[in-house]
C-alpha cells in the first residue's frame, strides 16, 4: 500500500483496540464535506452497498499533460451522514491514506490492505467488509476513469 | 408511544425520555447507583460521538457475542461485561439505541438469557433523545469494578425459555412462526437484507407456515413502540395469534427479532415467545430443511 495509507496502519496497529476506536472516531470527525459539485449533483456518485449504512464516493483521476497515466494524480470524494461513524472512519482512513496519490500507488493498493489496521477485532470482521467494498469500489473507478483517453 | 403506557401488559418494562432526563439530572444513574444506563447501537462508533450522561457503551458484537464460537458470551465473561459498568444484579438497567431501538432490544434480550430481572428499555430510543435537543455527551463514567460480593455474580444462563435452535424450530413446524425480515426476504427474492448483501444465505424463502410481520410495523416514525391498540390490531387481529400461543420470532441474525419479541412478550404479554437467532443465516444455509417460498 501506498506509505500514507501504510503510516496509518501503522498508528492503528501500535494502538490497542479501545484507542483503534477513538483513532477511527478521529478520522470520521475529519473526514471532508463533499465539495460543491458533488453535493449538488449526487447522481454523480456511486454508492457502496456492501456498507451498512449510506456510503457514497466518487473518484477523479487528473489529466496532466505529459505525465504518464500511472503517475497521474487521483482524488477521492465521500459522503456518509454523521449517524454512521464506523462507516465514516473507514472513508476517513481512505480519504487520507489514499486521495492524492498517484493511479499506480491506488492500484497497487492490495484488495486486503483494510485488515493490516487491527480493526477487525475492535468492530468486528463484519463491520470490516464495508470498509473492503469501498476500496475495490476505488480501485475499480480509478482503472475506469484511467483507461479512458485523454484529451 | 401510546399516551397512556399503562395499556401495555408490563409497562415496567418501558421508559420515557422525560423520566430518565428526570432520573440523571437526580443524580439517580451512572455506576454503583441504583440505574445503570447502557446504549447498544448497530453501529459500534456511535455511542463515542456522544451519548445520554452517565450511559455505557454495551456493544452487541463485542461485548455479548463470543468472538469464536457462534453462540453469546458465557457466564463468567458476562458477569465481567456487567461489572465493568457498574451493574449489579439488582441493578436497573435501562437499554436504548439507534434504529428504532433495535438492537438495544437485542441486548435487552441477551441480559434476559442471563435472567437479570429489571432490564427496561428507553421508548424512542437514541432518535427520539436526540430529536427532542436533550443532553448528550462524550464523558465516560469512571467505574471502579465491584469485587466480590459486590461484583455482578456468575450466573447460568437459561436459553430454554426465549431461545429456539434450529431443532426446536423443526419440532415447533405446524405452531405460530413470525418471520420480521422485508418482505422480499420473505418470498425468497432477496437472499439477503436490503443494503446488507454481505450476510446472505444459500437458499431464500421463509420458515414453511411462518407468518410475514416486518418488525417495523410495531414502530412509530420517531422510533417509539405503537400503541397496544394498534399492535393488538396487527398480531392479533390481522395475524391471528392469540397470547395463549407458543410463537417463535426469527429474522436474519435475530436482532430484528428481538424487537417484536419484546413487542410480544412485555407489551402484548405473551408468555410464550421464544427468538431464534439462528435465523434465516442458519436456516437458509442449512441442509435439507424445509423451506416455502
Amino acid at each position: 500500500m501506498p506509505e500514507s495509507l501504510a503510516e496509518i496502519a501503522a498508528d492503528f496497529r501500535e494502538a490497542t483496540p479501545s484507542e483503534r476506536l477513538q483513532l477511527l472516531l478521529e478520522f470520521s470527525d475529519e473526514l471532508p464535506e463533499l465539495p460543491q459539485r458533488y453535493a449538488d449533483a449526487p447522481e454523480q456518485l456511486e454508492q457502496v452497498h456492501e456498507c451498512q449504512s449510506p456510503l457514497f464516493l466518487a473518484v477523479e483521476v487528473d489529466r496532466q499533460p505529459g505525465v504518464d497515466t500511472a503517475d497521474q494524480r487521483v482524488d477521492i470524494f465521500f459522503s456518509a451522514p454523521p449517524e454512521a461513524p464506523t462507516t465514516r472512519g473507514f472513508a476517513g482512513i481512505l480519504h487520507e491514506g489514499l486521495s492524492g496519490r498517484t493511479v499506480a500507488e491506488v492500484l497497487g493498493t492490495a484488495d486486503e490492505a483494510p485488515m493490516q489496521f487491527g480493526l477487525a477485532e475492535a468492530v468486528s470482521p463484519l463491520r470490516l467488509r464495508g470498509m473492503v467494498a469501498m476500496l475495490s469500489r476505488i480501485k475499480r473507478q480509478t482503472a475506469l476513469k484511467s483507461a479512458v483517453p485523454g484529451p | 408511544m401510546a399516551e397512556d403506557t399503562t395499556a401495555y401488559a408490563h409497562p415496567e418494562r418501558l421508559v420515557t425520555t422525560k423520566w430518565l432526563a428526570e432520573r440523571i439530572a437526580a443524580g439517580d444513574t451512572g455506576p454503583g447507583k441504583g440505574i445503570v444506563i447502557v446504549e447498544s447501537d448497530e453501529d459500534v462508533l456511535l455511542y463515542d460521538t456522544g451519548h445520554l450522561p452517565t450511559s455505557f457503551k454495551l456493544d452487541w458484537h463485542q461485548d455479548l457475542n463470543d468472538p469464536v464460537t457462534r453462540d453469546y458470551v458465557d457466564s463468567e465473561q458476562f458477569a465481567r461485561v456487567m461489572t465493568a459498568r457498574g451493574i449489579g444484579r439488582d441493578t436497573t438497567v435501562i437499554v436504548y439505541g439507534d434504529k428504532s431501538n433495535w438492537w438495544a432490544a437485542y441486548a435487552l434480550w441477551v441480559m434476559t438469557l442471563f435472567g437479570h430481572e429489571d432490564v427496561r428499555l428507553l421508548d424512542g430510543g437514541r432518535s427520539k433523545w436526540i430529536a427532542e435537543g436533550r443532553e448528550l455527551t462524550r464523558d465516560v463514567p469512571e467505574v471502579t469494578p465491584a469485587t466480590g460480593e459486590a461484583a455482578y455474580p456468575v450466573v447460568e444462563r437459561d436459553d430454554t425459555p426465549i431461545r429456539a435452535f434450529k431443532d426446536d424450530v423443526l419440532a415447533h413446524l405446524g405452531k405460530p412462526l413470525v418471520d420480521v425480515r422485508s418482505p422480499g426476504e420473505f418470498t425468497g427474492e432477496l437472499l439477503h437484507m436490503p443494503d446488507y448483501p454481505q450476510e446472505g444465505a444459500v437458499r431464500g424463502g421463509h420458515i414453511p407456515g411462518a407468518k410475514s410481520v416486518p418488525w417495523a410495523r410495531a414502530a412509530n416514525d420517531d422510533g417509539t413502540f405503537k400503541s397496544r391498540p394498534e399492535l393488538e390490531a396487527i398480531y392479533l387481529e390481522e395475524q391471528g395469534l392469540s397470547p395463549d400461543d407458543d410463537v417463535v420470532a426469527y429474522c436474519r441474525i435475530g436482532e430484528r427479532s428481538s424487537h417484536t419479541w419484546f413487542v410480544l412478550t412485555h407489551l402484548l404479554g405473551f408468555p410464550t415467545v421464544r427468538n431464534y437467532d439462528g435465523s434465516w443465516t442458519e436456516w437458509g444455509n442449512a441442509v435439507r430443511v424445509p423451506i416455502e417460498r
